[in-house]
């Protein structure tokens, strides 16, 4: 590798002119690193020049080498973000899940310092049988902690314990300029609460310190609740958000009429010292993953295969009726779930997202304040019945507010709606989620980086209000003055002139 | 399934069928950059395409000599970069410098081979290797029908364009099985200024640039490895082709 930075010392601007032939011979990467870098719901991907590199000093080389060749750098973890957010079009991805040792964990306090390629699924399976969990995990274990961190992502107990930003006690970040800030709540908290949910536009996490949530068992107590309608959903919800610790709808999306917004509400609740007879066993990493085969036969790694000739209007029409009416039958039955299994639903059948090949997926998901969300999600299942593209998934979660910057919560609900992209169908799509984006907004909801694949530069500025941006920009710019750190994402949704 | 294009480079841009393939793309929505040896025509005809359009640029110029081999690598990667990607490349540039009858001229052959097979070469090498990793895009070569045979008229672009079909599906051969479409286009005589000087005689089936830009654009969406333009020359060259030599050498029409 130290090669290829040792040819980039030539010192040429970004933006200088650039006529001769000779000066694009001064701008070349490496072809034989490019590489075609996917965003996760395979409905866009980006050619791009990629550096995997192992330390610290490795980030700075890729730093200086964007500079010296006047190119710009994706900072890219697991790219488990649905759209374009970790990709960035004949640039430089900077890839780190490389980065990925565990530097410090104090097992009496439960806090862990890791580097920013460590996945969820390290950390949870380094630190269970401590007797601790991650406060906050996605559906999926497989993001790495600098991007979960950089999205501010949440989980299903948003509502209880806000987003994974508020158990970050510290990070170091490597910014553009070459400078290291240590931050935390109590030093550099502007950029601490900027850097966070920042989407990797103001530097590069090299080190992320967390709490993590004291656990007695490896078992979680889960309780299924049928629901008829939306808005009996939001009652059980509403009901049971001062005593669960997890709750998450499921909403089936074809259902219209009277059953408009059915759907099955998860609540899951930690047990308490001493329920869990034999803890030490719970607890254990074995005990937590989740099986390879499905009913002890069918091994899970070609599942996909099987569901793909569901992923269409007529089977997922079929799939969620069924998952409707049997929940009609499970209906308050309490059974112990594993941690892992009930966090990482998504992870049940690996690859799944192969069933909706070959044009993949895109999944939009908008957050509403509380009073306005039932109007507004049912004028989005409506809207989406009327477009004739309807979600094959929808995910129903409550939020509270939080302090950082660039948040996507507030006090409220969200919906995330999976949605299969086809040739023909993209340009309806997006208008749907153009029409969809125009509810939420006026109802002063907000929108996440981590999912969006559709979002455009005004309806940006619409919801987090000029101010914010303003804000962001500015901070931006003192981190990052050659604006060095540039996503396909954030070249759509804040250079972008068009809508 | 029909291929979207969004961007696109188009070598030899200032005339003839690369031109009225660049103006077609345009019309469609896609990105070119246009690639040519003369500056002030490229500019000309950048301006008129992005005359019509509103906001960024839709056409990007780069003034190239296909012969400059060794800066195509660079231009190559500054183009992708200048476009935010890359789904077609498409080598138009071509000569075709007249010969008198007992005329051997190794000059006019070396340009022809020049122009039509190298510089095809060293664009096309650059774009199988991204397009294999990426495992998709397509590369449409504008061959000739007269790579076909070696016709005693045109030693020089007969040699070339026959080099030129045997590159094209080489390269298919490497990487056609990775997702990428190499399209060999054999049009046939077309009104351009490259055929200017030709005996109305000696063009059959003659057609309009615009009309062998569609057909060879269409040819290439649709996924075919070899698109003769018009179509007739498909059953018309089976025929020339399968004429055994001892008889081809005493046709004087074929080969003048």
């Amino acid at each position: 590798m130290s090669t290829a930075f040792e040819q980039g010392t030539l010192p040429l601007h970004a933006d200088a002119p650039l006529v001769t032939s000779t000066a694009f011979e001064t701008r070349m990467l490496p072809s034989e690193r490019l590489e075609r870098v996917w965003a996760w719901g395979m409905a866009d991907s980006a050619m791009s020049y990629v550096y995997r590199p192992t330390t610290v000093a490795g980030i700075r080389a890729v730093f200086e080498l964007a500079k010296a060749k006047g190119r710009t750098i994706a900072l890219r973890g697991a790219g488990r973000s649905y759209g374009d957010a970790s990709i960035r079009s004949e640039e430089i991805s900077l890839d780190l899940t490389r980065m990925k040792r565990i530097l410090e964990w104090d097992a009496d306090k439960g806090h862990i310092t890791v580097e920013p390629g460590t996945s969820i699924r390290d950390i949870w399976q380094y630190t269970i049988e401590d007797g601790w969990w991650p406060y906050v995990v996605s559906g999926t274990m497989f993001p790495t902690i600098g991007g979960a961190v950089a999205m501010n992502i949440h989980g299903k107990n948003n509502f209880a314990v806000g987003p994974i930003g508020d158990h970050v006690l510290s990070f170091d970040i490597l910014l553009p300029t070459g400078e290291i800030k240590h931050c935390s709540r109590l030093v550099n908290t502007g950029l601490f609460h900027a850097a966070i949910g920042g989407f990797g536009m103001l530097g590069c996490f090299t080190s992320i310190t967390l709490e993590l949530k004291k656990v007695y068992s490896g078992n979680l107590l889960v309780e299924p609740i049928s629901t008829s309608s939306l808005a009996e959903m939001m009652k059980v919800i509403e009901e049971r958000e001062s005593t669960a610790d997890y709750l998450v709808g499921w909403v089936d999306c074809f259902a219209k009429g009277d059953s408009l917004g059915r759907g099955l509400v998860h609540q899951a609740n930690y047990l308490a010292k001493g329920e869990d007879i034999k803890p030490a066993q719970t607890l254990r990493v074995e005990n937590q993953e989740l099986p390879d085969t499905i009913m002890g036969l069918v091994p899970k790694s070609i599942m996909w295969r099987f569901m793909k000739p569901f992923v269409n209007d007529f089977g997922s029409r079929l799939i969620n009726a069924a998952k409707f009416h049997s929940s009609r039958l499970s209906n308050h039955r309490s059974h112990l779930q594993s941690h892992a299994g009930f966090a990482f639903l998504l992870d049940y059948v690996p690859n799944w997202k192969w069933s909706y090949k070959p044009y993949g997926l895109i999944q939009y998901q908008s957050f509403v304040p509380k009073d306005k969300a039932y109007e507004v999600f049912m004028r989005q299942i409506l809207l989406q019945q009327k477009y004739g593209l309807v979600s094959y998934l929808g995910v129903f979660k409550r939020h509270r507010p939080d302090n950082f910057l660039m948040t996507h919560a507030l006090d409220g609900y969200s919906f995330a709606l999976d949605f299969k992209v086809t040739d023909k169908n993209r340009e309806r799509l997006w208008a749907l989620a153009a029409e969809m984006d125009k509810l939420v907004i006026e109802a002063g909801g907000r929108f996440y980086f981590a999912k969006d694949s559709t979002l455009s530069s005004s309806r940006l500025h619409a919801y987090l209000q000029e101010e914010r941006v303003q804000k962001f920009l500015s901070l931006k710019r003192q981190c990052d003055p050659d604006s060095l750190l540039q996503t396909n994402l954030y070249k759509r949704v804040f250079l972008s002139q068009n809508g | 399934m029909s291929a979207r294009w969004n961007h696109a480079i188009v070598v030899g841009a200032s005339s003839g069928i690369g031109m009225a393939i660049a103006r077609e793309l345009v019309a469609g929505g896609c990105k070119v950059a246009l690639v040519a040896r003369r500056e002030s025509e490229l500019q000309t005809f950048a301006t008129e395409l992005n005359g019509r359009s509103i906001g960024s640029p839709v056409a990007l110029v780069y003034p190239h000599d296909v012969t400059q081999y060794e800066e195509v690598p660079a231009l190559f990667q500054q183009i992708c970069h200048d476009l935010s990607g890359l789904d077609a490349i498409v080598y138009a540039s071509g000569v075709m410098p007249q010969y008198a009858p007992e005329e051997y001229n190794f000059e006019k052959d070396q340009q022809q081979i020049e122009v039509n097979l190298l510089g095809a070469m060293a664009w096309i090498n650059q774009a199988a290797e991204r397009f294999g990793r990426g495992q998709t895009g397509t590369i449409v070569g504008i061959s000739s029908v007269a790579g076909d045979r070696g016709r005693g008229g045109m030693i020089g672009y007969a040699t070339s364009k026959a080099g030129f079909n045997a590159y094209l599906e080489a390269i298919r051969n490497r990487v056609g099985r990775l997702g990428v479409k190499v399209v060999t286009v054999k049009p046939g005589p077309v009104n351009t200024p490259m055929t200017e000087a030709l005996d109305r005689s000696k063009k059959p089936l003659l057609i309009e640039a615009d009309k062998a830009a569609h057909l060879i654009i269409d040819g290439a969406k649709r996924g075919k490895n070899v698109v003769y333009v018009p179509w007739m020359w498909r059953p018309i060259m089976a025929i020339i082709r399968s004429v055994p030599s001892f008889i081809f050498q005493r046709l004087k029409n074929l080969n003048s």
